[in-house]
């Protein structure tokens, strides 16, 4: 065991797959000398050559197309995509290439490619700098979409992306790569990649999160359990696809659900997880689903995102409307006409 | 009415023949359009690249003539089973049979082929069964055959998206040490793709073994190359780094001695290569556009004069090497393989419907699977109680 950082808890997994198998590649910008504008890549040229750690160009479909190449000589590419709000030209190339050339060759061609994106706000960026763009990603069918949410998991799951045969889209929560916690090397405790994990149990509430509000969930749980409110905590950790066993199962003891993301409300993960759960157990709610997200609105500026990020605050306030105790909500009315 | 002048692809044709000299060029072999089969049949020397082609005895010009009839062939039944039914649509590669050809009979089986759709023929010379190219016109399946067996990956429908594929495979080969390469096949319109231009930075970064083969169709569906070229596309590369040669495409002769040279550069570690291959969409974009909307008779009057097989042929007339027990058997083997590519076609059934669902991941997930079981349940509520 040994006490990291999130970010450095990705370099030591990518170390390790890097080591253990020849045929990894790392690409992306600046991730070469520099080490990445994280870090997160640190040492990792200088240990395993600039032919295996490869800078490029800065051009974010060529980085994943040239993957999707590697991929097909036999290669396993991690390739880093420097900002969230900077994957949009790679878009193409992975949603119509990447996720759609296994099925296309009825499992002949595989594409272990991992495409590792630091995400979300809260660290005052310019604009691209804080988005969540997770949602386009697991309405795609084809890849696999995950989040980590502490060091360890950070640690292994970046393992399991890169061994995945499966592309991986792997979000990291930037605004955590500073949280320390103890980190052990070995697999063997590893939970598959793509199951939940209960964080904190309880009777009350299930609140689902995932990624950098895992920790804010956390503090909500700890903040309501001083008012006698007993809230489950699931960390989602994939989300395409959902571990629903895990969530389902939760909210079957708790019959109240609340999920929360920092991305925007419309067509999110919170509008899946809560719909799929109302289908399996309907008849175990209490109330309906409630969602805690960002708003339906382009990430703001920086001074402004205290007011679209969920926080401890609004997640309180979400759990009292699962529970239909007084909320931000009580006595409050639709504006009247079309705007509404 | 729009007040932009666009250059039709004659005028550029114009432009870019002659003897314009353009010094951004780099180590091309002679600075204009490579011609080594003149339409007349004549066979003009090339100092640069003749030891190219020095292989290239009657027999084996033979065996490229019938391989130019036979893909014809197979583009004509394509084209028939479209108008049929049997298929949901065919690109014909109807004049552009000397381009690909010529430059696919260039390749080494080790080499790895990334194509457009219209590539038939390059699929035919890598040794690819008819009745594999053609599940994806009829919808049976999005590819057909092992892109591992052939070394040729399935056609990529995105313009220009496989470029940059064929140029990470290559820089895959140059990490494996190995002489293999990797060719791209796109055409004029994918120029103008961020993909494309992305994949010549690429592949000049990591000096990677691999030969963009541009086929300048002269059509982008209805839109001229003129539109989005004002020079000549070869001049494209070498602003890259990347050398670049602009060849007579329905000269298949010139197409291979230009292929092997940009093949002996990538596998002699001189890193990528651009060919644009100067040709003619002689038939329709696929069998669903309508040329007649757009393309000039009398343009495409000209370039059937430039008809690939009808100059093979009479080079080979020249040669006094065309037979007709030579005509005879080209004929038969065209015949029995269009007559092959219709019995496999019409006999392709349906696929199963829960097939559907296979392969998404190399392993199912949980949710799929669950999908899959609703759907069957689903689909079992007709079985028994449905009139067929």
């Amino acid at each position: 065991m040994t006490e990291l950082t999130l970010a450095s808890a990705i370099t030591s997994g990518l170390r390790h797959a890097l080591a253990e198998d020849d045929r990894v590649v790392i690409m992306g910008e600046d991730i070469g000398r520099l080490g990445g504008v994280f870090r997160v890549t640190d040492g990792l040229q200088r240990d395993f050559g600039a032919d295996r750690v490869m800078d490029t160009p800065l051009a974010e479909a060529g980085i994943l197309g040239t993957a999707v190449g590697l991929a097909y000589r036999g290669y396993r590419p991690v390739v880093e995509i420097q900002f969230d709000g900077f994957i949009y030209p790679a878009f193409d190339q992975i949603v119509a290439q990447v996720a759609k050339l296994h099925y296309r060759t009825r499992g002949v061609v595989r594409m272990p490619i991992t495409v590792r994106v630091p995400y979300g706000g809260g660290i005052g960026a310019v604009e691209h700098h804080s988005e969540s763009p997770e949602a386009y990603f697991t309405h795609t069918s084809g890849l696999r979409v995950v989040t980590c949410s502490n060091p360890q998991d950070a640690h292994w799951m970046v393992r399991q992306a890169v061994a995945s045969d499966d592309p991986v889209i792997f979000f990291e929560p930037k605004r955590r790569y500073w949280v320390k916690g103890e980190v052990e090397d070995s697999m063997q405790s590893a939970p598959p990649l793509d199951s939940a994990r209960v964080v904190m149990e309880g009777t009350d509430v299930t609140l689902v999160a995932y990624g950098p509000l895992v920790a804010t969930a956390i503090d909500a749980a700890v903040a309501a359990s001083d008012e006698g409110v007993s809230v489950e905590v699931v960390d989602l950790r994939s989300l395409s696809p959902v571990d629903f066993e895990t969530v389902e199962a939760s909210v079957r003891r708790t019959g109240r659900l609340v999920v929360t993301h920092e991305a925007q409300q419309f067509g999110g993960l919170g509008a899946e997880i809560a719909t799929s759960v109302t289908e399996r157990c309907f008849e175990h709610l209490h109330s309906a689903p409630v969602r805690v997200t960002g708003h339906d609105v382009p990430y703001p500026a920086s001074r402004l995102e205290e007011h679209f990020l969920p926080d401890l605050d609004r997640l309180l306030d979400g759990i009292d409307r699962a529970l239909s105790r007084v909320n931000s909500l009580t006595g409050w009315s639709a504006p009247e006409g079309r705007t509404a | 009415m729009s007040s932009v002048v666009v250059s039709s692809s004659r005028e550029v044709d114009a432009a870019s023949g002659g003897a314009h000299v353009e010094p951004a060029r780099l180590q091309r072999p002679g600075e204009q359009l490579v011609t080594m089969l003149a339409p007349d049949g004549t066979r003009h020397p090339n100092p640069s690249l003749d030891h190219f082609v020095a292989d290239l005895t009657p027999e084996r010009l033979l065996a490229l003539h019938e391989d130019l009839v036979t893909v014809r062939r197979i583009d004509t039944e394509g084209v028939a089973l479209q108008r049929q039914g049997q298929l949901g649509l065919w690109p014909p590669l109807l004049g552009q049979e000397a381009a690909q050809v010529g430059s696919a009979r260039a390749l080494r089986s080790d080499d790895f082929v990334f194509t457009s759709y219209r590539e038939h023929a390059v699929a035919y010379c890598r040794g690819i069964a008819i009745d594999t190219i053609m599940p994806m016109w009829r919808g049976t399946a999005a590819s057909g055959w092992n892109p591992f067996e052939f070394g040729m990956a399935p056609p990529a429908i995105i313009i220009g998206a496989q470029t940059l594929h064929a140029t990470g495979y290559a820089m895959g080969c140059a990490k494996d040490g190995v002489d293999s390469a990797a060719i791209a096949y796109f055409g004029d319109g994918a120029t103008s793709q961020g993909d494309v231009n992305e994949a010549m930075v690429f592949a000049a970064t990591y000096s990677a073994p691999v030969v963009f083969f541009c086929q300048n169709n002269h059509w982008a569906i209805s839109e001229p190359v003129g539109l989005v070229a004002r020079r000549p596309l070869a001049d494209r590369a070498p602003g890259f780094g990347i050398p670049s040669m602009r060849v007579d495409g329905n000269d298949v002769i010139a197409v291979m001695a230009a292929t092997r040279w940009a093949l002996e550069r990538a596998r002699s570690g001189d890193g990528p290569s651009w060919i644009e291959a100067v040709t003619y969409r002689m038939g329709p974009h696929t069998t669903s556009d309508d040329p007649g909307r757009y393309v000039d008779p009398l343009e495409r009057e000209e370039w059937a004069a430039k008809d690939p097989i009808d100059r093979l042929e009479r080079h080979l007339e020249q040669l006094g090497v065309l037979g007709d027990a030579h005509r005879a058997a080209v004929k038969e083997t065209a015949d029995a393989t269009a007559a092959a590519m219709r019995a496999a076609c019409v006999s392709q059934p349906d696929p199963e419907a829960l097939t559907l669902f296979d392969h998404v991941y190399t392993e199912p997930t949980a949710w799929l699977h669950r999908q899959r079981s609703q759907y069957e349940a689903y689909l079992a509520m007709f079985e028994g109680g449905e009139e067929a």
